[in-house]
């Protein structure tokens, strides 16, 4: 699903590569952490994966297409194929939870028809039956971070990316979340998280990518924090 | 629902950064709306060039003292001359003054004060070779007794040519400016858009919506707004032809072929196609290379 080979990524003015030769192969359907101190190329990882920047050297194949030679205009396309979760949820907050996730249905050609049948139902499955028309500012922060998961899934992506998700989150919210995306996960989702909240690495016990210093220093399947 | 989604984008748009957009508008009018009278006034002058091109006439005035003989001399030498067509127009004294008070029937008190005598006596003729005219003008201009002064009217239209020639030009530079301008206030509404709908956008991407999707919206913002500075200036010479070409200067309708409207008409398609692609044009480099969008 998910392969890198020889992975460098300099950035300019950047004494040392954030990634330095990484290869990593991630199956459909796995659930990876990958953890590691800041600074260590985690979120070089993640960019690379949206294609937000271009690997130096080697290949980021996603789905069997290199996307380090995908035409920008096919960008969008491609990023249908990945949901996305991050620490600050990133929720319109002028938008209430149903047309949060509505909104990411409509921005990619969905109708409104479409939306109004699929939206509920994604919601009802993380948990936020009955609150659909709630804003952001009325919801708590893992009730946030839901809507986000569900906006994220909403279009049944391959793979589901998710950057520090209980980073802002106090730990029984987090385990929650974690307990969605573990759900997600068995529905065939391919999720990849990125965290450093060690709690929630040895409770899962799931495969465990470490990175330091741009290099992958450890890829247990049944990993802890360590 | 995706059109309907971008309209409803643009009217928020051009509402949330209303003053911007009436400065836009503003600066789009004025400066199209020079170039269109700068437009209109190329097409006049070269019309004005047709209209006098095979109509030129010299004019031979002679002094107040002239004597019959010299001026038969003059006559007989127009007459003879290859270039000059016949026949060979005199116009007495009292020939002129019927013509001034025709000229001037605004002016009474300036009839009233002007008197057949103090005026010329004047050959007027034709150029068989319109392109002759300042060989003709020169040659009966020197050496010739009794003549006063010869005027040649490609000259005065020539000066006139010249004054709507650098008018023209100072309407191009000033309409250059503040196209400019308005090139600076398309960029930086859209700046202003693209941050204030920051949130939204950063969505729209990670979402995988498409490029021009997410970038018609303020693209169109200023499109609009452009077409509207299009109208305005549109109106304006309009305003112009209605108040000052058929009004104030009415009296020049002599000299000056009037402006037609099919030629005011036609610069509300040229302004508004002018006013779209440049206000398209600097979206589309602000979005893509100073915003990166």
């Amino acid at each position: 699903m998910i392969r890198l080979e020889h992975v460098t990524k300099r950035y300019p003015k950047a004494s040392r590569p954030s990634l330095d030769d990484v290869s990593c192969e991630i199956e459909k359907g796995d659930f990876v952490f990958f953890i590691g101190p800041s600074g260590s190329g985690k979120s070089t990882f993640v960019k690379l994966l949206l294609r937000e920047i271009t690997p130096s050297k080697g290949k980021v194949v996603v789905n069997e297409r290199d996307i380090g030679t995908m035409r920008s205009w096919k960008v969008p396309n491609f990023r249908r194929s990945i949901g996305c979760v991050f620490q600050d949820f990133r929720l319109l907050p002028n938008r209430t939870a149903f047309e949060n996730v509505a909104f990411a249905l409509e921005v990619i050609g969905k109708t409104k028809t479409v939306a109004r049948r699929v939206v509920p139902e994604v919601l009802e499955l993380v948990g936020l039956g009955g609150k659909e028309h709630r804003y952001p500012h009325e919801l708590s922060g893992g009730e946030q971070q839901r809507v986000a998961v569900a906006r994220a899934f909403v279009n049944r992506p391959l793979i589901l990316l998710a950057d520090e998700p209980t980073g802002n989150l106090d730990p029984d919210t987090s385990i929650e979340i974690m307990r969605l995306l573990d759900r997600i996960n068995r529905t065939g989702t391919t999720v990849v998280m990125v965290t450093h909240d060690s709690n929630i690495v040895n409770q899962m016990r799931r495969r465990v990518v470490e990175i330091e210093g741009g290099r992958i220093v450890r890829d247990q399947p049944r990993g802890v924090y360590g | 629902m995706r059109a309907k989604y971008v309209l409803s984008e643009v009217a928020v748009g051009l509402w949330r950064n209303v003053t911007m957009t009436v400065a836009m508008i503003i600066t789009m009018a004025v400066s199209l709306g020079l170039l269109g009278s700068s437009l209109l006034m190329y097409t006049q002058v070269s019309k004005m060039k047709d209209f006098f091109r095979d109509d030129v006439q010299v004019s031979i005035f002679l002094k107040q003292d002239v004597t019959a003989e010299q001026r038969d001399a003059i006559k007989t030498e127009l007459e003879s001359d290859p270039g000059i067509k016949h026949p060979v127009d005199y116009e007495s004294k009292e020939a002129a003054f019927k013509r001034f008070q025709d000229q001037f029937k605004a002016a009474p008190e300036l009839i009233a004060a002007t008197k057949p005598e103090v005026l010329n006596e004047s050959f007027r003729v034709k150029l068989k070779n319109p392109d002759q005219h300042a060989d003709i003008a020169k040659k009966y201009r020197e050496n010739h007794e009794g003549v006063d002064s010869v005027v040649d009217q490609r000259e005065l239209l020539s000066k006139l040519f010249n004054i709507l020639g650098s008018l023209q030009t100072l309407g191009l530079i000033i309409a250059g400016i503040q196209g400019l301008a308005a090139l600076l206030l398309v960029g930086n509404t859209i700046q202003v858009a693209a941050y204030s709908k920051r949130r939204e956008v950063s969505v729209m991407k990670l979402v995988g919506a498409a490029n021009w999707f997410i970038q018609a919206p303020f693209v169109l913002e200023v499109i609009f707004a452009g077409l509207i500075g299009a109208v305005v200036a549109f109106g304006a010479l309009a305003a112009g032809k209605i108040f000052v070409i058929d009004g104030t200067l009415k009296p020049l309708a002599s000299i000056m072929p009037p402006v037609a409207w099919s030629d005011v008409l036609v610069m509300l398609p040229v302004l508004a196609g002018v006013a779209a692609v440049v206000s398209a044009v600097a979206a589309w480099i602000t979005l893509r290379f100073q915003i990166k969008m």
